[in-house]
């Protein structure tokens, strides 16, 4: 049996005043698309930024392995270099680099003809954007669709991506998830942070976070019944969920019970 | 010194076209000087330094850029230029300007330059220099600008190659009803480069429009100061001034930014954002694969470009 891309083993991370992973264990497959699931604050991106090494997210405990090589203690480019990249949830502005400039930066063997492709699949036209600054000009919906351009043109192996449909517009979201798909067939591995329920149906397998840590893995489906069963309604503790909005009403706003395992 | 104008981003072939105007001086000489129709360059090369009165008639929309090279391939030296632009009521023009001093060790580039925007005419002018790697030279620009009623004036200074040794510059406009001057200056210090920036725009005419732009990033022991006044003296004036400044390594970086409000229907506003580069802006392009010291050349480079 092959062995999966990405493993995370009882992964915990302390920033000042909380713990925000605790004891975090999952796996992420070869060409998987896998959607991390949960509510707000229940540390997604805290996991997304700690597997890609950022300052502040280093793990008190746990390891994280990258097709057999340790990465936990690696730094940020390291980990780039193996094939790992995040597209961050609100990404950084650049003033003054041109949008074509900054695609090439992650790419192997620049190629004018891969960064029109990119933008092309996050239906961007390459005339217009290619000469744009990736700064504060841009919209917010420009800006996450460039992101996910960069992450596309610079074929990872594993791609991170935090929220990637938030401040899209409803009419590129089949775009998005076009790309997604696309990219597993290209043979990245995809770890999708999502709270859309029309995003997770593009995952093969899901993990679900409640309270920092993994309370549930394994096929889509399961995990996001597992999420209606074991979360209830709650009106006023974490407020509004966009999964039972956008969901039509099927889940209506729920808030999990915490470390709720069976 | 051709050579030199082309590192410092010219084209040595404009300067031969008839149909572009130009003027090349090196050091006190005065090596070539090309007029078109409208525009006229006179020079006059004296002890001590060169005059250059350029002078675009009235309504001349001046369709190629003006090309201006100034510099010095010795190592030691002085160069003096007292500069006037007089634009014509209705012209349009344009000016490129590139100022190389590849060899510097021991020099002063002193330039004093006025500047006259005639009624609803427009002046583009941009600067941009190359110096060599030791930084053993002076750059002291001073500019007085008159933007009269409907004129506009642009500004643009670059010093982002080589070293920049010690500069200074000084500006100041005064912009009559409906004018607009926009300065944008960029600079790149390193070593121990010392850039001093003190610009004043005075918003006298109703309605007259004023933009300051400033991008510094200095490293290792590099100095820098912007100081910006803007004055909104008039009903309906608008002043903004905008100082981003990056600092790495022992370098240090001070900005002061001075609003001065004689009407209560003016409004004069100010941004400036000093210090290192952004953690996120750093760690987005590391997980593109840059190591640090790449990342933060990119975002400079942008920056500086910006």
């Amino acid at each position: 049996m092959k062995q999966d891309l990405l493993q995370v083993e009882a992964l915990s991370v302390q920033r000042p005043g909380a713990e925000v992973l605790r004891g975090v264990n999952m796996t992420v497959g070869r060409a998987e698309i896998h959607a991390l699931l949960g509510l707000n604050g229940s540390g997604k991106t805290s996991l997304a930024l700690a597997l890609m090494g950022a300052e502040g997210y280093r793990p008190e405990q746990g390891r994280i392995t990258l097709d057999g090589h340790d990465i936990t203690h690696l730094s940020v480019t390291e980990r780039a270099r193996l094939g790992l990249t995040l597209a961050w949830q609100a990404p950084a502005r650049f003033e003054g680099l041109p949008v074509a400039d900054y695609l090439a930066l992650g790419m192997e063997e620049p190629s004018r003809e891969r960064i029109q492709e990119a933008l092309e699949a996050v239906a961007l036209a390459p005339k217009a954007y290619m000469g744009r600054s990736v700064d504060q000009a841009l919209s917010g919906g420009e800006r996450k669709r460039i992101e996910l351009a960069a992450v596309y043109a610079m074929r990872p192996r594993l791609a991170i991506l935090d929220e990637p449909d938030s401040g899209v517009d409803v009419l590129c979201l089949e775009d998005v998830i076009t790309l997604i798909r696309r990219m597993a067939d290209e043979g990245c591995s995809v770890l999708l942070i999502t709270h859309r329920d029309e995003m997770a149906r593009v995952a093969d397998q899901a993990s679900l976070m409640c309270g920092g840590t993994v309370v549930d893995s394994g096929p889509p489906d399961k995990v996001r019944e597992y999420f209606a069963r074991r979360c209830r309604p709650h009106g006023d503790l974490l407020g509004s969920q966009p999964w039972g909005e956008e969901a039509g009403g099927t889940y209506q706003r729920v808030v999990a019970e915490g470390m709720c395992d069976e | 010194m051709l050579d030199a104008y082309e590192k410092a981003g010219g084209r040595p072939d404009v300067l031969e076209a008839r149909r572009v105007a130009s003027a090349v001086i090196h050091a006190h000489d005065v090596l070539a000087v090309n007029e078109i129709e409208g525009v006229t360059i006179e020079t006059e090369a004296r002890e001590g330094g060169v005059r250059a009165r350029i002078n675009v008639a009235p309504g001349t929309k001046v369709e190629h850029p003006v090309h201006l090279c100034f510099g010095v391939t010795a190592s030691e030296g002085l160069q003096v230029i007292d500069s006037e632009f007089e634009i014509g009521e209705g012209a349009e023009v344009g000016f490129l300007a590139h100022c190389t001093f590849p060899n510097a060790v021991e020099l002063k580039h002193v330039m004093d330059a006025r500047i006259h925007v005639g009624p609803g005419a427009t002046m583009r002018y941009r600067e941009a220099h190359y110096h060599g790697p030791e930084g053993g030279i002076e750059v002291l620009p001073t500019t007085h600008a008159q933007v009269d009623e409907d004129g506009r004036l642009e500004i643009e200074f670059d010093l982002t190659e080589g070293r920049v040794g010690r500069m200074a510059i000084e500006f100041d406009a005064d912009v009559a009803a409906n004018g607009v001057a926009e300065l944008v200056s960029r600079a790149y210090g390193s070593a121990d480069d010392d850039i001093s920036v003190n610009e004043i725009v005075r918003l006298n005419g109703e309605g007259a429009r004023g933009f300051t732009k400033t991008r510094v990033a200095v490293r290792d022991q590099a100095k820098s100061e912007i100081t910006t006044t803007a004055e909104g003296n008039a009903p309906g004036a608008r002043g903004h001034m905008d100082c981003t400044e990056i600092v790495r390594g022992r370098a240090e970086a001070r900005n002061v930014p001075i609003v001065v409000v004689r009407d209560d229907r003016a409004r004069v506003t100010h941004e400036a954002a000093i210090g290192s580069v952004g953690k996120k802006e750093l760690e987005t392009l590391m997980a593109r694969g840059l190591d640090e010291e790449q990342a933060v050349d990119v975002i400079i480079r942008g920056m500086l470009r910006g």
